[in-house]
């Protein structure tokens, strides 16, 4: 049985073809994992010009409700974030949470501003999850909340400090946004909804566009001198550098919120009063019970730890690594992991067991690679 | 004069009298794309043909360069260890591995020659 015939394609898998990128099978996608430039210029490109990404197999989805108090209510009782307090126009991130107070997805989520949007609540969730997130949704939601699946939709990513100068040729009302804002509105003559967000620690844009549109828009952002093409490679090096989370590896099943460093994303008021999957351990943690913390790692020297490498600390296993890798903005191996929760502290000396041999490593702040966001 | 004989595995072996000297070729290299890292074996150290010999990371993976003959590693190419992307840039010159003495000219022989290894990266 050849999986590839089973594999799924964007509306742009023909131009990721023709461009001369590598495809490889990714959740079910046959993706680009580089094009000829390689993930180690693609990823310099992005830092320093403008990286253009196709993120179509990610799931795109509405939450329909009476008024906005419904639907935010209702998103509630499956995620730890405050979206009754989310303003019209902006974003937040956010993770479904199960009973035991694991990840289950993390997710985007944006409040719709403008007319007739009031009670929508617009999600972007991992491809990996989307099935699993879509039908969670459709049974968790009260019977005067819908949920519209968008197949009809692609999802490019804009990432880098050119990004801007593009978009203001482009795009000028999304060019307007600021960080973790999003809007409806006209890129290279096309509808779509915008956020100013991204994956890569760099200031950008997430467009949503029709299928039929996406090969146009991807076009005329390719046609721009800033703008080059980067593939899945070089998106995880670039987010494992701005220290985000990877699904599946970084945050699962079995990590809570609080042991993952996200609190950030659970509103104050949701850890005071609870009320979502998992909420009694998560509560129990943040009040001084977390026996874990994600941390990121150095390793001294050029050789990565990758995911699985187990840390010690004076001959003793501590943790383990679960994203690692080259870092070339850092020019050198950078790694995240848990750690047990005593041993968190930045500057921490460790051992990360590579080969059957210890590497000395230092736990360190996150991000690698400073966020450079447009707030 | 040497001669240069391919495995299978995309390494290539350049024969002197009793010394092999070994790297991956470009055709490896190209799939690999960026290294970032070689992990070299000791000198001294016994490799077995099919046992592992080395590690090459790209940005993306680690994977392992195994010995394509039996021997003892004579020499590392200690330039790897400040310049990986020599490995991308000179594969098959400046890029090299290791050299091993060769245990047993005898295993040269099911190794291919330029043409049969063009032929099977083309297939």
């Amino acid at each position: 049985m050849s999986e590839d015939a089973e594999l799924k394609q964007t509306p742009l898998y023909s131009r990721h073809v023709a461009l001369g990128a590598k495809m490889v099978p990714f959740t079910g996608y046959d993706m680009p994992v580089q094009y000829p430039a390689g993930i180690m210029a693609e990823h310099n490109h992005t830092r320093s010009a403008a990286g253009l990404f196709d993120v179509s197999h990610m799931g795109q989805c509405y939450l329909h409700g009476p008024d906005h108090a419904t639907t935010a209510a209702a998103l509630e009782t499956l995620t730890p974030g405050d979206f009754l307090g989310l303003e019209p126009g902006q974003q937040s991130y956010t993770q479904f949470t199960n009973e035991t107070g694991g990840i289950l997805d993390d997710l985007m989520v944006t409040r719709p501003a403008g007319e007739g949007s009031d009670g929508s609540l617009f999600l972007v969730v991992n491809a990996a999850c989307k099935e699993a997130d879509f039908a969670r949704l459709e049974a968790g939601m009260p019977s005067n909340v819908s949920v519209e699946i968008l197949h009809d939709k692609a999802l490019l990513a804009l990432q880098g400090p050119a990004a801007h100068d593009v978009m203001s040729r482009l795009g000028p009302e999304a060019a307007a946004m600021s960080f973790m804002q999003t809007k409806s509105c006209t890129i290279a003559g096309l509808a779509c909804h915008a956020s100013r967000s991204g994956y890569t620690g760099e200031d950008g844009f997430e467009i949503s566009v029709s299928n039929d549109d996406a090969g146009t828009l991807m076009d005329t952002l390719l046609e721009q001198p800033e703008v080059e093409p980067i593939g899945l490679g070089a998106r995880d090096s670039l987010r494992l550098e701005a220290g985000l989370c990877l699904y599946g590896h970084d945050i699962d099943e079995t990590t809570s919120p609080a042991e993952a460093g996200l609190v950030w994303s659970i509103g104050k008021r949701r850890r005071v009063e609870g009320g979502f999957p998992g909420a009694e351990r998560i509560q129990k943690e943040l009040g001084g019970g977390r026996t874990r913390f994600r941390v990121g790692i150095i390793p001294e020297g050029r050789a990565p730890a990758r995911e699985g490498t187990i840390i010690e600390k004076d001959g003793v296993e501590i943790g383990v690594v679960t994203s690692g890798g080259f870092g070339p903005t850092v020019g050198g191996p950078v790694a995240m992991g848990y750690v047990a929760f005593e041993h968190r502290a930045a500057d921490t000396p460790i051992d990360l067991i590579v080969r059957g041999k210890a590497l000395p490593a230092t736990i360190t702040k996150m991000p690698f690679a400073p966020h450079r966001y447009r707030r | 004069m040497s001669t240069i004989k391919y495995t299978d595995d995309h390494e290539w072996i350049s024969i002197e009298g009793d010394i092999a000297t070994v790297g991956i070729t470009n055709h490896a290299q190209e799939q690999l794309g960026d290294v970032v890292f070689v992990d070299l074996p000791e000198v001294g150290a016994s490799v077995e043909k099919g046992g592992d010999a080395a590690v090459v990371e790209s940005v993306k993976a680690a994977s392992d360069v195994f010995a394509p003959i039996d021997g003892e590693i004579v020499e590392v190419n200690g330039s790897l260890v400040d310049d990986p992307s020599l490995v991308n840039s000179d594969a098959q010159g400046n890029g090299w591995f290791m050299k091993v003495k060769i245990a047993d000219a005898g295993q040269l022989e099911g190794l291919m020659d330029d043409a049969a290894y063009q032929e099977h990266i083309a297939e």
